[in-house]
Order: C-alpha cells, then structure tokens, then sequence
C-alpha cells in the first residue's frame, strides 16, 4: 500500500494520542477505585475520539465524546455513586496469583494472535484510491458522507436499532424498577 | 496510519481482556468491556480509510449497541447489587456448584 508523505506533526501527534489511550488504560486496569477508573477510562475514549478525526472520522470523533465520554460514562458515574461502592471490601477486588498469571499468558497469546492477524496481506481489489473519504469531507462536510449510507443502504439496520434501544428502555425499567418486598406474606 | 491503528487498538483490546481476567468488581469488569468495544472502533476507524464509509457506519452502530448493553447491564448490577449488598463477583456464587 503506497502512502503519500503524511506530514510530521500529523504522525507525531497520533503517536502522542496513541500513547495516551495506552497509558490511561494501564493505569485504568489497575485503579483501585471505580470512581478513579472511570475518570481514566474518559482519558482514553477521549484519546480516541482524537484518533477517529486524524482517521477523518469527524463525526464519529464527535459522537464519541457526546454518546461515549458523555452519556455513557456519566450512566456508569452515577451507578457508581448510587451504590456508593468506596468501601475497603470493595475496593480489594484484585483476584489471586493464579488468575493473573492465567490474565498475563491469555493476553500474550491474543496479542500475538493478533498481531499475526494484522500483518496479514490486506486484499487490494477493495482499496480506496487515497484520501477518497478526506475529499468527500472536504466537498460535502463531515456529515454528508455518513448520512447517506445510512439512510439508503443501511436503512433496515437504523430501524432494527431503534427497536433494540426501545427493547433496552422496556428492559432497563423493568430491572430497576423496586420490587415489593415478599416479607409480609 | 493503517498499522498503527491496528497496533493501538491490539494493545487497548488486551488491555480490556487482562482487566476482565484479574479484577472481580463488577463494574470495573463492565467498564473493561466497554474499553474492548472502543478497541474494535478504532479498528473500523482506520479500515474505513482505505475501505469506504461503511465501517464508520458500523461504528455508529456499534455505539448504539453500547448505549443500550450499558443501560441494560447497570440496571442488572443495581438489581444484583439489591439483592446480595455486593458487586464483588467472588461473593455472587449461586451458580457455584
């Protein structure tokens, strides 16, 4: 695959978003408390977000900050909160030896199976002509390109969507909902 | 920057996978597996690039599943939270034989 010459900064400050997702999920995995977690848990979708727009995925970028870090982390925040989970038996939540060992050998052996994956030959009769997505961008907005895909080609899955967040709503409800108590019988 | 986004997102998935592997706090665990699902969107990201738009589709996709597996899985943990005072999954072993 031949790239044109991207320029410095452009590589430099993916790598440094690169680097920064990396970093604040280590230090995510290893927080002991869930409000601290979360916070670093933000970073990295944030890093993310970051990426996606290098990769011209604007809007995917925005959407991942809005739906991501937003919505979805603050959900988890306040869950958090509502249990008030800061007690010192919840907190020493790390498991035994042997699970970590069974973690580190289960990671090793995905990452190199992964990594065997993605050194694989990319099929080229697919392949874009370059910057195909950074000129639709650049001619018909961030947005343009998404939306008509959506709405033509993937219409049936939009509409399955919808019916599955409204499945998750009617689920969610039920869940949460108090039951009453069966001590008075 | 096709192979170094597949490099990161490798990294941030195993990274998720280790975090499910070694801690038992339920929502921590949960939290894990969101990082995994914005390990795969990276993925889509970056194929989308050189493949066409469809994989950024599949992305929005993948968030709205996110949205509602979120919503769903806290309400669980509130309701399992109810009934055992705990989201420590060693102390939640009804299953255990």
């Amino acid at each position: 695959m031949t790239h044109n010459e991207l320029p410095l900064f452009y590589v430099f400050n993916f790598y440094l978003f690169g680097l920064v997702a990396i970093v604040s999920a280590l230090a995510f995995v290893t927080r002991r408390s869930p409000v601290a977690a979360a916070m670093w848990l933000v970073s990295v979708m944030f890093s993310l977000a970051a990426m996606y727009v290098m990769l011209d995925a604007q809007f995917i970028g925005t959407m991942q900050v809005l739906v991501y870090a937003g919505a979805i982390m603050v959900v988890f925040l306040f869950v958090i909160m509502l249990l008030n989970l800061g007690h010192a038996s919840e907190l020493a939540d790390a498991r035994g030896l042997w699970w970590k060992l069974a973690g580190g050998g289960a990671s090793l052996a995905l990452l190199a199976q992964i990594f065997a994956v993605t050194r694989a030959k990319l099929p080229e009769a697919f392949l874009l002509p370059e910057n195909t997505i950074a000129n639709q961008v650049t001619r018909d907005g961030a947005i343009a390109p998404l939306a008509g895909p959506l709405f033509h080609e993937y219409l049936l899955a939009f509409e399955v969507t919808s019916v599955l967040l409204l499945a998750a709503v009617v689920g969610a409800v039920v869940l949460g909902k108090r039951k009453e108590r069966a001590h008075a019988r | 920057m096709l192979a170094e986004s597949l490099f990161f997102s490798a990294v941030l998935f195993t990274i998720g996978v280790v975090g499910v592997l070694t801690r038992r706090n339920a929502i921590i665990i949960f939290m894990c597996v969101e990082l995994m699902l914005n390990a795969v969107n990276l993925t889509f990201i970056a194929f989308a690039q050189v493949y066409g738009v469809a994989g950024q589709i599949f992305v929005f996709f993948v968030m709205t599943v996110a949205a509602a597996e979120a919503a769903v899985g806290l309400a669980i943990i509130i309701a399992l939270f109810r009934h055992r005072q705990t989201v420590n999954l060693s102390n939640i072993n009804l299953l255990k034989g």
